[in-house]
């Protein structure tokens, strides 16, 4: 091995690394997705599974949040679009020596934190509304949200037009009012259709950066709720694979629009291209079509193949999967059961060995319907008959939400939902010593149950 | 229709910088008017002026009698092709062609019928549709010169329209140029630093100094009759010796130079008293290998120049550094190499001129 080669060993893991850690958690977050567990995990892997893209578009809040963020997206884009551009502009009027003022000044919103643009948002319309209106006329999540975006998400559109309007050259529009144009004609027939990339990428960069939001929204977005604010409450009470269904969706538009972008791109390299091969006579540069690129081609093919086979998949067995997977954990549980027993047997007998008064642990046992109840024989053999009985088995478990351990219980992570579907308890017997820790490991509380 | 264009002591500074200095210039209906200067001297400023984009600090502008003091470029009757065309590159050619009648409403079926007959005036048929990047540098200016014409200005300015043309191609253009001129019959006021496009083209010539006209006339007399040492090291190339004037009258002056004492006509245009410091410029084609003319000597070849039609030689004189330059008409009798050889040259006092000392035209 030459220093070469290791050189290029290392270039390779670095890069692998760098990979890794750009798209380990996107990628981990979208397997997730797949898995039936309820809590969005990969491992253990359970059952492949797309019904999380079922529960994403039932989940009301979660959905009218996602219109209420594409609304203001779109406000945005419309109020920042032309305030980057007009600034943008006003930069190339005011003279150079006070040029640097004028930008500092027009690209300091993007300095301060978006807590604060958000608070002095709320506060000054609050204020305004106050003192012209006698009330708060502005107090409106969406007028609130969009003004409070607008002042950051701006000075972003205006770099995108500074950039552009760099390599404008200001003879044609000298040239339009030479030829007799007036300024607002030259404005619309020479500026603005050179302008128009800009437009479209400020655009679409004004959505994403509104879309996203959350320092700012959470506090101007008042009573409405937009994408995020939903998202963020969702992780304080508890998630499931939902949202990285979610989280799947949006990277696919993304890588979507992405290849779209690529390809128009291409086509007008390839214009000018051509262009330029009329008039100068040189060779091509950029003759691959984008489909003539393996890269392409590749990154089509997983997508094809991975969307075939998770619908596939995902369609089909899901149900015997789930309850084979059912299955192995109750059969988990109980080996588990059952060496928790040997082990308490074997306490007690070298405890006996040590002489200690022999009512004393009967007592023990007797008086704790808390902690040991569990391990008493009839309580164990109910649940197994309960679990026997079809899903009914973790309805017990769902009697016992007082607890701690049903944290991921679906019943508590879907609301409204499973109160509805509450059944009689089958063995109300077991159901005794729940009010505690002890049903930790119900082996109908172990198999958490799925959504319907 | 074609207007005169007069520039009234027109000043333009920039902060303290005068980018133009007391112009002033008549420049006659439907003439070919050259503003001929090295980079810098603020030609397109003065350009500028006049179509509008500047108003001078001082001075006036009038176009066919008017005033244009307020009068912004887009309701002037000028119409200017910049230095670099500026041609709009997102639209295609007939589109640029017609932008001045786009801009005042003319609707899409005249304006595409106007754009064929400009396309057939610039030697450009059934190009109309083409983007103007997928045309030729020539091409391009062509379009250019139609999309002013389309305006139907009183006058047209150009800005060294050609600099960005190859040599054969800038040839081909000048003449393409006057022609275009003489056919539209309008005013134009051609800017370059190239005295030779100059030359060619005028009917008159400015030539511009740091902000000041030194001279205008018709380019013969520029060249003959040269009014100062700039324009004459300006235009064409010349020799020149520097000295003391010892004798001067109405037609000829004597200088005593460190290179011997020559005799050449007196200047026209400048007054010159016995004792000045002076220059006296020679042509290079005005130097003979011939000891018998009004001026006479000695000079060692350095080297020797083969153009074709034109032999080019270098000399070494005594009492000058920079050497002298004699072009001679390749008659078949000048083949043998004569690098090193002391030879005897002379020049007649009629070809060559004395003007006053002063700045010359950088190298
Ligand atoms: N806007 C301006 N501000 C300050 N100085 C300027 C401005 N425009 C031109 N100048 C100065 O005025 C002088 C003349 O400029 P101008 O562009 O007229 O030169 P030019 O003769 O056209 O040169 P070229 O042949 O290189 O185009 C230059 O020294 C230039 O630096
Ligand atoms: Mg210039």
């Amino acid at each position: 091995m030459t220093s070469d080669h290791i050189r290029k060993m290392f270039t390779l893991l670095f890069v692998a690394g760098f990979f890794l850690f750009l798209f380990g958690p996107l990628i981990t977050m979208g397997l997730t997705a797949f898995n039936s567990s309820e809590f969005p995990r990969v491992t253990p892997w359970e059952c492949f599974t797309v019904e999380w893209f079922d529960v994403l578009r039932q989940d009301q809040r979660l959905m009218q949040g996602i219109k209420t963020s594409f609304f203001i997206g779109i406000g945005v884009v419309f109020v920042a679009v032309p305030l980057g551009l007009a600034g943008a502009l006003l930069l190339t009027q005011v003279p150079d020596r006070t040029r640097p003022w004028y930008y500092t000044i027009l690209i300091s919103p993007i300095l301060v934190p978006g807590v604060v643009l958000g608070i002095s948002t709320l506060i000054f319309w609050d204020r305004m509304g106050q003192m012209f209106f006698g009330d708060s006329v502005f107090y409106n999540g969406y007028f609130l949200t969009i003004l409070g975006q607008s002042t950051f998400i701006s000075a972003y559109t205006m770099l995108i037009f500074i950039a552009r309007l760099q390599r404008f050259d200001p003879a044609l529009e000298e040239a339009a009012l030479d030829l007799g144009a007036t300024h607002v004609q030259t404005f619309r027939k020479v500026l603005l259709p050179f302008l128009k990339p800009a437009i479209g990428s400020a655009a679409v960069l004004a959505f994403l950066a509104s879309f996203e939001n959350y320092n700012t929204t959470v506090f101007t977005v008042v009573s409405e709720a937009t994408l995020t604010t939903v998202l963020v409450s969702k992780v304080r009470y508890g998630i499931n694979p939902s949202i990285s269904a979610l989280a799947v969706v949006i990277i696919l538009i993304t890588l979507i629009g992405a290849c779209y972008y690529e390809l128009v791109k291409r086509r007008e390299l390839r214009a000018i291209d051509n262009a330029k091969r009329v008039a100068g006579g040189g060779a091509s540069v950029v003759q691959r079509r984008f489909f003539a690129e393996p890269a392409a081609w590749l990154i089509l093919l997983v997508f094809v193949v991975g969307l075939g086979t998770a619908f596939v998949a995902g369609t089909t067995g899901v149900d015997e999967c789930k309850v084979e997977v059912k299955e192995q954990k109750r059969v988990q549980t109980e080996a588990r059961i059952k060496a928790l027993n040997e082990r308490r047997a074997k306490e007690e007998a070298s405890a006996e060995n040590d002489s200690v008064s022999p009512a004393e642990p009967r007592t023990r046992a007797k008086g704790t319907e808390n902690f040991n109840s569990i391990f008493q024989k009839d309580n164990l053999e109910g649940q197994m008959d309960s679990s026997k009985s079809d899903e009914s088995s973790d309805k017990p478990a769902r009697k016992g939400t007082e607890n701690f351990n049903s944290m991921f219980d679906q019943g508590n992570l879907q609301g409204e939902e499973s109160e509805a579907e509450t059944r009689p308890e089958p063995e109300p017997k077991s159901r005794k010593g729940t009010e505690n820790f002890n049903n930790i490991f119900d082996p109908g509380n172990l198999n958490q149950p799925d959504a319907k | 229709m074609s207007a005169d264009v007069e520039l009234k002591n027109v000043w333009v500074r920039f902060g303290d910088f005068v980018a133009a200095r007391d112009v002033d210039l008549h420049i006659g209906e439907g003439e070919f008017f050259t503003i001929l200067g090295p980079s810098g001297c603020g030609k397109t400023t003065l350009l500028r002026a006049v179509s509008g984009f500047l108003e001078p600090s001082d001075g006036q502008v009038l176009i066919g009698g008017r005033d244009m003091a307020g009068i912004g470029p887009n309701r002037r009757p000028t119409a200017l092709i910049f230095q670099n065309l500026a041609l709009f590159p997102l639209m295609s050619v007939w589109e640029n062609i017609t932008f001045a009648l786009e801009v005042r409403g003319v609707n899409r079926a005249d304006r595409r019928k106007r754009a064929t007959e400009l396309l057939e005036l610039i030697a450009l048929p059934d190009q109309g549709d083409k983007m103007v990047g997928e045309l030729s540098g020539g091409q391009r200016q062509r379009v250019a010169i139609a999309r002013a014409l389309a305006a139907e200005p009183d006058v047209l300015l150009l800005d060294e329209p050609l600099s960005a043309l190859d040599l054969k191609l800038r040839q081909h253009m000048r003449s393409e140029l006057r022609a275009i001129q003489q056919r539209v019959g309008i005013t134009f006021i051609y800017i370059t630093h190239d005295q030779g496009e100059a030359l060619t083209m005028s009917d008159h010539i400015a030539v511009m100094r740091e902000g000041v006209i030194e001279q205008v006339s018709d380019g013969t007399t520029l060249y003959d009759d040269p009014g100062s040492s700039f324009v004459a090291s300006f235009v064409g190339e010349n020799n020149y010796f520097r000295g003391t004037v010892v004798d001067t009258d109405v037609s000829y002056t004597t200088l005593d130079t460190p290179s011997g004492r020559f005799r050449g006509r007196t200047s026209k245009n400048q007054s010159l008293r016995k004792g000045d410091d002076a220059f006296v410029f020679i042509r290079p084609e005005s130097i003979k290998f011939d000891s018998g003319l009004d001026n006479s000597l000695q000079a060692r070849v350095r080297n020797q120049e083969f153009e074709g039609n034109f032999w080019q030689v270098f000399l070494d004189v005594e009492g000058e550094n920079k050497g002298l330059k004699l072009s001679t008409v390749n008659d078949g009798r000048h083949h043998e190499n004569i690098s090193g050889d002391t030879v005897s040259v002379g020049f007649n006092a009629d070809l060559a001129v004395v003007l006053p000392a002063g700045p010359l035209a950088a190298e």
